[in-house]
């Protein structure tokens, strides 16, 4: 280890960073908060969401995929970018069916949560109404594929952590869908459990965990309590550095 | 990894993927779950990539299709609605089928593609993969008929099927002899590889697939970059709606483009070459493999090329299955890894970890064609032409509204207005150069130049005269982006998908003036919170247009507020339903 600092610079607070970090990786580890919602620390970035985008002079980049570089100017707790990020939510939300007041995972859910930090009042582009297969065939597992985001975080943690691979995205455009690799297609075929990291970590209630219904009451749930921005800063994959390990060189998309 | 490359390139290739599931989908017409199971097995993959991948690729379809599988061009240039007419639903009715869905005896199937490169041949369609160019209403009832009676494409008449390559503008590449087979290798011998490389460096050459990233410090880069393999890839994916000019360079230069990516290895270290042909092109597929024979059996390829002790090299060919964002080299790198098309995160970059993880050069076609010239008559017969920052010619594609549709090379920094008269093109209203990812001008900037500097292009120019309506042009653009996003990230996935449906209200006369506000806003944030170049670009077309033809969008709108939900269209599934279409069933 050197003892260089090196440091970037984020809304003009000074941040150090050790190479090989990502933007989001320095920011997280100083309690700089950049909004996002498939990254999760411990598990290799993906950059699908593009809520971290900032600013660096007149380039846009994803925090969670750009490196780390000495003296880094960067912008990201702007009116603008929090614009930007508000309607990339809006998006998720009518590109699925959100069906909030009626979702088990109401109060728990991160798109939720977001919609709550980044002042969203309404939905503003007009719903898609897709059509997306549920499958409840697991006796211990619902997966309901109109309120999936995307976000790869189940297809990462089942890959990285779980070493079952049970879920990949499939398809282009808005065909894109979360398939289950299993002969049948089915989760019931499949080997997740109700405790693998892949079932746990889906920020919305595309996977819930059945037989569980409402067990904290609305009121009493996560982000009724706390802001996105304050749960965000305890996440960590407890074995991740056990992860560090293992080669990523295929994943690093 | 490396020794399965090595074995690869000098025995049997083990079949790609994409190939496999090919014959799979001409064998059977579609890919069933078991057959996918089978690929997986085979292949020794999860079973959800092979699924991914079938879903990925516009070829593939889980579904049956027709014996007959019949593909219309959308483009603006070689799609299915030349003047006023709509040529796709004349076939589909004269062979009662819906486009989209297989007759039910399984005779027929009819649906549309992005554009498939024929725009200098006229309205175009692919039939079981092979095209048939030059579409007018009586030819569709004549192969209406044939389809009809059953007789095999075999029989067709074989005029139906010619492609004219018509070159009306030539300069450096296109004049000059080709260089002879071996002569640029047996000089890069002579010389090294780094004074081969320097000679490169010295001529100025800009990657002529789009970025124009400098293609000797792209060699460069590879070369110096430590890998236990280097990889020379050919981009001929050539998916931009409006080029074909890779397709002409493909039929009657593919000696050269071999001798191009031969230097490249030389120059990088590389044992082996693919070439990445886009899905459409696959009848260019057994002409290429002969020239690739024909150099194999001159020594121009595999071990010990012209006898020299180290100098080993092959090359592949890896044919696409209908993808545009396979033209973004990772995505192109991945779809050869056997995966979908999602473009990577970058850096790192393909130079140091590309195909395999290794260091790779991606190039165009004509960037390696120009590569061959440059090593055969010098770096500065190449760069005394054009301009400071633009050196060596550009071959553009020229269509639509013109007299002359075709391939024209001219000198970088020749003026539009200039191209516009050589193809007697009159009238113009606008011309769309780089293809829908490109810049849309009108008249005021025809005085300006073809150059990185100024305006840059991979090859697309597409005219666009007075009578056409601008607005069916950016409708036909925004489909294009939603319908090949790869899906990846938000902006993309779901923004293209907005501006889609947005353009459709405004041109169905449903929109305000608020939606030409939501118009930009997602104009903006796709533009600067994708992921890749696909939606970087997305939405160039329609900033421009609202900056040099705002009455295009703004003719449409109304006064007051209009519902974007329409009632009694939401009843129509109902209807279908329930078959009923009695005045109770409608609101008023
Ligand atoms: C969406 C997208 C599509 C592309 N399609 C092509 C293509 O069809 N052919 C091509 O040569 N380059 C294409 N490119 C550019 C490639 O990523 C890459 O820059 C190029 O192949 C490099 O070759 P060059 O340096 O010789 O131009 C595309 C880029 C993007 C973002
Ligand atoms: S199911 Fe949940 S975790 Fe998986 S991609 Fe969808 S939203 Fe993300
Ligand atoms: S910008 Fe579009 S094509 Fe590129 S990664 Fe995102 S969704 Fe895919």
């Amino acid at each position: 280890m050197s003892a260089i600092q090196n440091t970037i610079r984020i809304d003009n607070q000074e941040i150090p960073f050790t190479p090989g970090q990502t933007i989001m990786d320095a920011a997280l580890a100083a309690k700089v908060y950049i909004p996002h919602l498939c990254h999760y620390p411990g598990l290799p970035p993906s950059g699908n969401c593009r809520l971290c985008v900032v600013e660096i002079g007149n380039r846009s980049v994803a925090a969670c995929t750009t490196p780390a570089a000495a003296d880094q100017a960067i912008c990201s707790n702007t009116p603008e970018l929090n614009q930007a990020r508000k309607a990339l939510t809006q998006m998720l939300f009518v590109e699925g069916d959100h069906i909030c007041p009626s979702c088990e995972k109401t109060g728990n859910c991160k798109l939720q949560a977001m919609a709550y930090y980044l002042g969203m009042l309404d939905d503003h582009f007009p719903q898609f109404y897709q059509r997306r297969e549920i499958d409840a065939s697991h006796p211990d597992i619902l997966l309901d594929r109109k309120r999936c985001i995307l976000c790869d975080l189940c297809v990462r943690a089942s890959r990285e952590v779980d070493g079952k691979n049970v879920f990949a995205i499939a398809g282009r455009g808005t065909q894109a869908h979360l398939i289950v690799n299993s002969p049948s297609g089915k989760l019931a075929d499949s080997p997740l459990a109700k405790t693998d990291l892949a079932t746990t970590i889906c920020p919305v209630g595309a996977i819930l965990i059945k037989q569980r219904g409402y067990q904290v009451p609305i009121g009493k749930r996560i982000y009724d309590q706390h802001t996105i921005r304050e749960t965000t800063m305890q996440e960590h994959i407890p074995s991740c550095d056990k992860l560090k390990h293992k080669g990523h060189q295929d994943t690093e998309r | 990894m490396t020794n399965s490359c090595q074995h690869n390139s000098f025995n049997l290739p083990q079949e790609h993927l994409l190939h496999r599931l090919h014959t799979l989908q001409r064998e059977y017409l579609h890919i069933s779950p078991q057959a996918m199971q089978q690929v997986a097995a085979e292949f020794n993959l999860p079973l959800s990539q092979v699924a991914g991948v079938v879903a990925f690729y516009s070829f593939f379809s889980t579904q049956p299709c027709g014996r007959f599988h019949i593909l219309f061009s959308n483009c603006t240039s070689c799609g299915y609605l030349p003047d006023g007419q709509n040529l796709m639903q004349l076939l589909a009715q004269q062979l009662q089928v819906n486009p989209g869905k297989t007759r039910t005896d399984g005779l027929i199937s009819i649906g549309e593609t992005s554009c498939i490169g024929l725009c200098d041949q006229g309205a175009s369609l692919l039939v079981n993969g092979i095209p048939l160019t030059h579409l007018n209403p009586d030819k569709i009832a004549q192969i209406a008929q044939q389809i009809t009676a059953n007789i095999s494409t075999d029989e067709w008449p074989a005029e139906w099927f010619e492609i004219h390559d018509t070159i009306h503008q030539r300069n450096l590449l296109l004049t000059t002899a080709q260089p002879a087979p071996g002569s640029t290798l047996q000089q890069a011998i002579t010389h090294g590889a780094a004074e081969t490389l320097t000679t490169i460096q010295q001529s100025g050459l800009n990657g002529r697939g789009g970025a124009g990233f400098n293609t000797g410090k792209k060699w460069q880069l590879c070369r110096e970059a430590p890998g236990d393999a280097h990889y020379v890839i050919c981009n001929a994916d050539e998916g931009e709606p409006g080029t074909f000019k890779d397709r002409v360079l493909l039929r009657h230069h593919a000696e050269t483009l071999f001798e191009g990516m031969t230097l490249c290895a030389f120059v990088i270290g590389a044992n082996k070459g693919l070439v990445y042909l886009r899905g459409e092109y696959r009848y260019l597929l057994s002409h290429l493999q002969a020239v690739l024979t024909q150099r194999r059996n001159r020594g121009l390829l595999g071990r010990h090329i012209l006898n020299h002790a180290d100098f080993h090299f092959d090359i592949d060919i890896v044919v696409g299955a209908g993808a545009y964002i396979c033209g973004e080299e990772s995505a192109l790198i991945e779809s050869l890894e056997g995966k979908s098309g999602i473009p990577r995160i970058r850096p790192p970059f393909p130079v140091t970890h590309g195909y395999l993880g290794q260091p790779t050069v991606v190039n165009n076609v004509e960037t390696l064609i120009a590569a061959a010239h440059i090593v055969a008559y010098g770096s500065s017969w190449f760069n005394s032409v054009g301009t400071q920052k633009s050196r060596g010619t550009k071959i553009l594609s020229v269509s639509g509204d013109c007299r002359l549709p075709g391939i024209y090379e001219y000198p970088f920094g020749v003026h539009i207005q200039q191209i516009l008269d050589d193809c007697g093109a009159q009238k113009v209203q606008a011309v769309q150069i780089g293809g829908p990812a490109g810049k849309l001008i009108g008249a005021p900037d025809f005085n300006h130049t073809i150059s990185f500097e100024d305006i840059s292009t991979g090859g697309s120019f597409l005219i666009f005269g007075h009578q056409r309506d601008l607005l069916t042009v950016h409708r036909n653009f925004a489909h294009f982006f939603a319908h090949e996003s790869c899906g990846f990230c938000t902006p993309c996935r779901i923004g293209t998908q907005l501006l889609k449906n947005n353009l459709d209200k405004i041109a169905e006369a449903h929109s305000t003036a608020n939606d030409i506000e939501t118009l930009k806003q997602l104009a903006f944030l796709i533009q600067h919170h994708s992921h890749c170049g696909l939606g970087h670009t997305a939405a160039n077309h329609i900033l421009d247009g609202l900056q040099h033809f705002p009455q295009v969008f703004t003719t449409h709108l109304n006064q007051n507020f209009v519902a974007q939900f329409d009632l009694d269209q939401a009843l129509e599934s109902a209807r279908q339903i329930t078959r009923r279409d009695d005045a109770a069933a409608h609101l008023d």
